[in-house]
């Protein structure tokens, strides 16, 4: 802890703080240092203060709760209820809460089913940079009225407002899981059958690409349909591979989500499955893996952050840092343009959020 | 041609501009140089067909009409603007339900149906670029080949245009399990509307950065003007089992959709029409609906056919148990778009009961769904007005059909207090005023039920920092400004022609 941390323990004392601070930056859970280290100058606001669930009706697939909510507390409130969160956020047992993980924008390998963090997100209640306490959007899964502005905040990373409370929508969870590994001979034969996969009617929770070659591909749904759904699928793909059911598939996702890939940097690029192939040549040995068919990568880097910088600059992507040392998480491509600059000016006119020196 | 246009209206020539009924004001003279008589509406005649678009009881005349053809004429066009300090809105089809493309008096119009090409199709990514004009459903239409849809399908998809369905995040009957059109949107190149072109998202789902596409998708034309959208297209299913179950009481049937959500199917759609619905659509498409059930649910399930055929039996389970005294499950391809085009018809068809209706588009949530049903039936009684019911149960979405005669004096305004009343209960009891149709003009007024002041002061901060002289849909959204001629007028044309309907 810094000795500027604060402890607010309700929206009216975020509000207090931003106030009274130049600079300020929330901090959930921790498990994204790269996002939640101060820099000189910033008061660290300790939303741990903020949690709990404030409202959970089963029967609505909704519930809303405090921006500290640990993801770990929603998960098991959720299961016990036959739920999940859609997006299947990483970093649950490390402290994730759900403040942290909308401000960074993360989602997991079963975002492939039903999309990602910004896909659930119902509503928002933040603090904006002169200390307005702002809400957004509603509690109900359907909602067209005013600015989406809970979409807006899914990635922010706190620099349009510190979060205090959101709504979310969320699903039952499937009553079976299973999972397949296949390896494949090399790159082209692992994308192609990736692309096949993600343009048939085959319905996956997970399809991730390990690298070098295997594609690992989650099917979930009622335990009756799943062994013909399982030989369906290695029909389609013409191969095997290796099933993985029960406890020990639960386990296997259950050992990803902290994204412990390797040592140095962790960083989450967005990308598609077709800039996959040039990149694979560019990241050499770095431990990674692609999830949602290709549109998200999690890569550990354990070499300067600049080559990285560089690498990801060449293939026009653009990547966060979540952890290890960095005074600017976001690197790659440029993606200031107009609209953000004036809409972050709009809602932090005096520059709070903004990691910068006064 | 262009050029030939361009010297054949040299603005420096007041008497062929005169000819053209331009005259009235001199800065339209600066528009002739952009675009040609063609493209250029302002005779009276001419504008006439966009006073007013699918909420036709409101109805406004624009300065004039351009309709651009690229992107740098949109570019050029809100530059114009901005200059003159003209107010604009830019416009699809017309088929807002919430006054969203109603013209600002004395403004522009931007009519984007010329721009209506599919730019690229890309199978293999799943994506789809177009133009703002292109129509909906031509996007499924498209992709069809390739075993690709487009998820959003608001009942007006047959005309209604993907810019228009990207500025108010249009819904459809599928919102519960595939989101609505803000979750189909990858990427969108934006006129901003002090004139600048950025670009927002990519052709990826993923982000890094705040989600600057989920701002502006669903902003209603206040933020700017898309002229590209990059669409996420979908897998179709590789089928589909769609229930058609009768009830005696329009309570059983919402509690059966609360028994399907509690047994852990997700349906792709699960839809409700009441007794007054049901009558209207039998008398129009005769979908062979049982005419005396007070209630209907349509339930539809999708996916791999291990897995529904599965999830079926789990249905058929539910529904048994639900006091349905008859159940249907369509046979067929034919039987199950019998089964929709009744629902889809249903709105258009009330128009069989009544010379004219309000339909209004409010959200509640799902277990009250009984309760807000109970009190509209009795504040229809309260009104001495009949109101047609047709829902998405699944999301909570209402669209009651508030009937009334225009002819009668006073029943209009009647109508339009009782289709308050009901936005305010759905926000009482926990819900919206707008599920998909936008709060454009007709919902402004109670913007101030659902957000705070300081919600919406945060609102307007966001737009006057990107539109500071409030020239870009000026008037809409927001609570307050000039009112515009509020009329009784009959349904839209396209409506009454059965084309379109209103979901």
């Amino acid at each position: 802890m810094t000795a500027d941390a604060l402890y607010p323990t309700s929206p009216a004392e975020v509000q207090e703080a931003v106030r009274s601070h130049p600079r300020v930056l929330p901090r959930g859970g921790g498990s994204k240092p790269a996002l939640s280290t101060p820099r000189e100058g910033q008061a660290v606001l300790e939303m741990s203060g903020l949690s709990g669930v404030l409202e959970y009706d089963p029967g609505e697939y909704v519930f809303v709760a405090r921006a500290g909510t640990r993801l770990s507390e929603v998960e098991q409130l959720l299961a016990q209820n036959g739920q999940y969160l859609p997006f299947d956020p990483p970093l649950v047992e490390q402290g994730a809460t759900l403040g942290g993980t909308v401000a960074a924008g993360l989602s997991g390998p079963m975002r492939q089913r039903f999309g990602g963090v910004r896909d659930f997100i119902l509503g928002v209640q933040f603090v904006d940079g002169e200390g307005n306490l702002v809400r957004g959007g509603g509690k109900v899964v359907k909602n067209a009225a005013g600015f989406d502005l809970p979409k807006l905040m899914a990635g922010s990373l706190g620099r349009l407002g510190i979060l205090t409370e959101l709504a979310f929508k969320v699903f039952p969870l499937p009553k079976a899981t299973a999972t397949l590994q296949i390896p494949f001979p090399g790159l082209e034969a692992a994308l192609e059958a990736l692309y096949k996969l993600a343009g048939s009617p085959i319905e996956l929770y997970a399809l991730d690409l390990e690298a070098p070659a295997t594609l690992v591909l989650r099917l979930g749904g009622l335990p009756e349909a799943l062994p013909a759904r399982l030989e369906r699928l290695q029909l389609f793909l013409s191969k095997s591979g290796e099933v993985l059911q029960g406890e020990g598939e639960a386990q296997y996702w259950r050992n990803l989500n902290p994204l412990n890939l390797g040592g140095g940097y962790l960083v989450k690029v967005a990308l598609t499955a077709r800039q996959i192939p040039a990149l694979e040549k560019a990241l050499g040995s770095a431990p990674r893996r692609y999830m949602s068919a290709g549109n998200l990568l999690y890569l550990a880097w354990n070499d300067a952050l600049e080559r990285l910088e560089a690498l990801l600059r060449s293939q026009n992507l653009s990547g966060l840092v979540l952890k290890g040392a960095t005074p600017r998480p976001q690197i790659g491509i440029d993606l200031a343009h107009a609209l953000g600059r004036k809409v972050t000016a709009a809602l932090d006119p005096q520059g709070r959020f903004s990691p910068g020196l006064p | 041609m262009k050029t030939e246009a361009r010297n054949t209206h040299n603005p420096l020539e007041p008497a062929r501009a005169r000819s053209r009924g331009v005259s009235m004001n001199p800065d339209l003279q600066e528009l002739t140089r952009l675009f040609p008589p063609s493209r250029l509406l302002c005779k009276p005649g001419e504008l006439a067909p966009y006073e007013s678009d699918a909420l036709t009881a409101f109805r406004a005349r624009p300065l004039a009409v351009v309709l651009p053809e690229s992107h740098d004429e949109v570019v050029a066009t809100v530059r114009w603007c901005v200059k003159h300090r003209i107010p604009y809105v830019a416009r699809g089809s017309g088929t807002s339900l919430s006054g969203g493309s109603l013209p600002i008096e004395g403004g522009l119009v931007i009519g984007l149906n010329r721009m209506n090409k599919l730019l690229r199709l890309e199978p293999q990514e799943r994506i789809a670029v177009v133009q703002p004009g292109y129509i909906n459903l031509q996007v499924s239409q498209a992709a069809a080949p390739y075993g690709l849809y487009y998820a959003p399908d608001p009942s007006s998809q047959p005309v209604s245009t993907i810019g228009g369905n990207l500025a108010f995040n249009s819904g459809g009957a599928h919102c519960l399990k595939y989101g609505m059109t803000s979750n189909h949107v990858l990427a969108a190149r934006v006129v901003l509307p002090d004139g600048e072109t950025v670009e927002l998202g990519s052709e990826s789902p993923e982000n890094i950065g705040p989600d600057w596409l989920g701002l502006f998708v669903g902003s209603e034309g206040l933020l700017g003007i898309a002229t590209e959208i990059t669409l996420r297209l979908l897998p179709k299913p590789e089928t589909y089992h769609t229930v058609l179950a009768a009830y005696d009481l329009l309570a059983k049937a919402g509690d059966a959709v609360a028994a399907v959500v509690a047994s852990g199917l997700l349906p792709g759609a699960m839809e409700i029409m009441d007794s007054l619905a049901i009558e209207a659509a039998e008398a129009a498409v005769q979908a062979g609906y049982p005419k005396e059930a007070r209630a209907l649910l349509i339930v539809e399930l999708e996916g791999e056919v291990p897995q529904v055929e599965a999830e079926a039996r789990h249905l058929d389970e539910v529904i048994r148990g639900s006091g349905a005294y008859e159940v249907r499950v369509a046979q067929s391809a034919e039987e199950r778009m019998k089964i929709w085009k009744g629902r889809k018809a249903a709105f258009s068809a009330v128009g069989r009961l009544s010379p004219d209706y309000i339909v209004q588009d409010g959200v509640v949530p799902r277990s009250k769904l009984g309760q807000a049903l109970q009190e509209i039936e009795r504040l229809s009684e309260r009104y001495g007005l009949r109101v047609a019911n047709v829902f998405h149960a699944g999301d909570g979405n209402l669209h009651p059909l508030i009937l009334y005669n225009g002819q009668v004096a006073g029943e209009f305004e009647r109508a339009e207090e009782l289709a308050g009343e009901i936005l305010r209960l759905c926000v009482a009891l926990g819900g919206s005023i707008t599920g998909e149709h936008g709060v454009g003009m007709e919902k402004k007024a109670y913007m101030t039920e659902m957000f705070s002041e300081a919600d919406l002061a945060a609102m307007q901060r966001i737009r006057r920092a990107l539109d500071p002289l409030e020239l870009s849909n000026r008037g809409k959204m927001f609570p307050g400004g000039e009112a515009p001629a509020l009329k009784h007028s009959g349904p839209h044309p396209l409506e009454q022609s059965g084309v379109i309907s209103r979901e």
